[in-house]
């Protein structure tokens, strides 16, 4: 019996490697592998050969060199005799700066428009659908062209703010006001805003590489920490609460946790606020919002909103009726239901759509270069590229931080993604 | 598959750049085409026009290299390129010449493996704003908004200027001339600076010209000229030769009219060189020996280039200055030839 399930012992032909399935695929796998190999090799080949007869070498040191332009809107300290790398830094923290508040806004405003479009108000329902299909149907280049068209053409030259002696014996009023009590300008350029500063700053930390502004730092320190320890109030709170059943009172707690520590560090630093004022051409002072950024902030907020409402939508419909129907048959309201019932399991749903859509998101940023938006794209791989003429090298970069900055929000939403997920226990 | 699509965009770049290291002449005589780059549209200088015919200066420049090289002016192609794509473009091989308001530098030449043949204008920087603004000098322009187009040499000295001076700017980046006016008409900017002969352009094309004035201060030399690449002496040496050939034609007081009578009846050795009535000087570029005759023939000499696109009399009304022949006082010269 045993003699007759042995396998023939004749030795390996070479016609079993097409022919023997348990080979085949093995030798189907090894041939496209070296084939891929192959190509990649010889496209890095061509590659160093092309660079070379162009008497061009693949390196970075240009990064180190003086960048010799000015940017629009730091928020770092950046000034024309920076070399290339701190302008790329520039840029990646404008880029980084609409990312995160195009994904707060996008997320906001796509879930009220993506539960106001189940709303059984008709007229409701119905405006939300026009807002989804007009936005997620036309090109988001066209949005933030648009939204900066409106900006800088509705909106006063800083002239029109400005008071003459003249005018004032006249009783005319400018033809533009500041608005709220005088501390805020919207010219065609931007909008103007006071900026906080310290009297008794704490000055700023030199790393060598970078340098650190303490006052924000500290600002953030503190604000962590209070959160921090309210945190352990309110779990401490809940713990009596399920040992005795009375939940001990909290709020004054606190609200002296959270705002009574960042309130007192602010005096203690000397915290006042700056005005901008009209100086010659332009407000002086304060910061300066341009319109770049509100516009395309604006455009990636509305245009990304639009889908991410598509998919709160699914989210919801993919809940079941019963479990609405079991939320109102013990009497929760209908906002109670959404937000305790069903917006928690729906977000199961909604939460891995929603990781593409910030990054999308995070990408469309580039499309700044519309509306001479500095970002990333505007220096690394604008003015840099072009001063510098380092193509490739330039363009490499801009891809692998991309990547990196993708991955990361990826990697931060997938660890969220887990965390409500359905736990079997 | 991320990879191999990578891969295959690097692959695609690596070989049209690749093939475009051949012999650019023989590329152009086999192509019967040559591609030239020019602006996205400046007026004066390149520009197309509502049926899509190319004029002004740099673009003849183009022309009397393509009647040159193939015997027709009109056997170019033109490529409009930005501030920012123009380099790219030559050195991949998208055009084979790029003559667009570039301006010559040391980093350029060095660097971006480019190589500036000849200067076929003589220019600098200067400022426009309006006129009821109430400024009358660059120095006055503390605390200004400026638009200023990305990727060329403007940027970089308008930085330099307002450190030298000691006051502050901010500064506005637009992608070319065009999108730089509408944002300087809408107010977005108190002032937009690039090459003086380029804002003589941008206000002569806009409705309220006179409402705008061009500062006084010139704040750099930008020597602009025909560009190649790096490497191909043969090719450079053509373009930068055909250049000389319309200044000398306009010291011998060659034109566009009296070529073919000036070609039967000088007694000048250098005007029957150069027309190729006598040697072989056509030959020895690789080219006809009536090269550079039809160039003549094809757009006049550089004087009359110049009247017709840019000169006194046209809305863009620039006097020739540094550009007059070295015979006037200017600067414009071309070394003999024999």
């Amino acid at each position: 019996m045993t003699m007759a399930t042995d396998a023939p012992k004749d030795g390996f032909r070479l016609s079993m490697l097409i022919y023997d399935t348990r080979y085949r695929s093995y030798t189907i796998q090894i041939v496209v592998l070296v084939l891929f190999a192959l190509a990649v090799a010889w496209l890095l080949n061509n590659t160093v050969q092309n660079l070379a007869a162009r008497g061009k070498e693949f390196n970075f040191g240009f990064l180190w060199q003086r960048a010799g332009y000015d940017i629009g809107q730091q928020l770092i300290p950046y000034n024309n005799d920076d070399n290339h790398f701190r302008a790329l830094l520039v840029g990646l923290l404008n880029t980084l700066v609409v990312a995160f508040f195009g994904c707060i806004f996008a997320t906001v405003l796509g879930v009220i428009v993506g539960v106001l479009r189940l709303s059984r108000n008709w007229l409701v329902s119905r405006l939300m659908t026009v807002y989804v299909e007009m936005f997620r149907n036309v090109p988001l280049l066209l949005w933030i062209l648009l939204s900066y068209v409106i900006l800088s053409e509705t909106t006063p030259a800083p002239r029109d703010f400005r008071v003459t002696d003249e005018m004032v014996a006249a009783g005319q009023e400018p033809a533009a006001s500041m608005m709220f009590f005088d501390s805020v300008a919207v010219t065609n350029r931007g909008t103007n805003i006071p900026a906080p500063l310290f009297e008794r700053g704490l000055g700023t930390l030199d790393l060598g590489f970078m340098t650190l502004n303490l006052n924000f730092w500290a600002v953030v320190v503190v604000i962590a920490a209070s959160v921090f320890v309210n945190r352990r109030i309110l779990s401490h709170a809940r713990a009596t609460q399920e040992s005795t059943g009375v939940r001990p009172v909290t709020w004054w707690k606190s609200i002296l946790v959270l705002f009574a520590p960042v309130i007192v560090l602010l005096i203690a630093m000397g915290f006042h606020l700056e005005i901008p004022s009209l100086k010659g051409f332009n407000f002086q002072g304060g910061i300066l919002v341009a319109h770049s950024f509100t516009a395309l902030l604006i455009a990636l907020t509305l245009y990304t909103a639009a889908f991410i409402a598509e998919i709160v939508r699914a989210g919801i419909q993919a809940i079941s009726r019963g479990q609405s129907e079991a939320a109102f048959a013990l009497g929760l309201r209908p906002n109670r239901t959404m937000s305790l019932i069903i917006l928690p399991q729906a977000l199961r749903v909604i939460i891995p759509p929603l990781i593409s859509q910030y990054l999308n998101l995070t990408k469309n940023t580039s499309l700044g270069i519309a509306v001479s938006y500095l970002d990333l794209r505007g220096t690394l791989g604008g003015i840099t590229l072009n001063q510098t003429g380092r193509e490739l090298e330039c363009m490499l970069l801009m891809m692998l931080i991309y990547l990196s900055i993708s991955l990361m929000i990826s990697a931060a939403m997938n660890m969220y993604n887990k965390s409500v997920q359905l736990k079997a226990r | 598959m991320k990879k191999s699509v990578f891969f295959g965009a690097l692959a695609a770049t690596t070989l049209v750049s690749g093939m475009a290291l051949a012999g650019t002449l023989d590329d152009v005589k086999a192509r019967g085409e040559l591609l030239c780059g020019s602006n996205t549209g400046l007026t004066g200088f390149g520009n197309p026009d509502a049926s899509g015919n190319w004029t002004g200066f740099d673009v003849d420049l183009c022309r009397a290299v393509a009647a040159a090289v193939l015997g027709d002016p009109n056997k170019v192609k033109f490529v409009p390129t930005t501030g920012e794509t123009r380099f790219t473009a030559l050195q991949s091989g998208e055009v084979d010449l790029l003559v667009r308001n570039s301006t010559w530098t040391s980093s350029r030449d060095s660097e971006l493996a480019l190589d500036f043949v000849a200067v076929n204008y003589y220019d600098g920087q200067g400022f426009m704003v309006k006129k009821d603004l109430g400024v009358s000098s660059a120095k006055e322009l503390d605390g200004a908004t400026v638009c200023i187009q990305t990727g060329t040499t403007t940027e970089l000295n308008l930085a330099d200027f307002f450190k030298q001076n000691n006051i502050t700017y901010q500064p506005v980046t637009v992608a070319d001339d065009s999108e730089a006016q509408r944002q300087y008409l809408a107010g977005a900017c108190d002032a937009y600076t690039t090459d003086a002969s380029g804002l003589a352009a941008s206000r002569a094309t806009m409705p309220d010209a006179e409402n705008h004035i061009i500062l006084p201060e010139i704040i750099s030399k930008e020597p602009l000229g025909p560009v190649v690449r790096h490497g191909d002496n043969q090719w450079g040496d053509i373009v930068r030769w055909t250049f000389f050939a319309l200044l000398i034609a306009e010291e011998k007081g060659v034109t566009k009219a009296n070529v073919e009578e000036v070609l039967a009846s000088s007694a000048d050795e250098e005007v029957k060189r150069l027309l190729g009535a006598s040697g072989d000087m056509g030959v020895k570029f690789g080219l006809d020996n009536a090269a550079f005759k039809n160039a003549i023939a094809a757009v006049g000499n550089y004087g009359e280039v110049f009247a017709r696109n840019i000169g006194e009399g046209t809305t863009i009304n620039l006097a020739r200055g540094l550009n007059a022949l070295w015979t006037q006082g200017g600067l414009q010269y071309a070394p003999p030839f024999r």
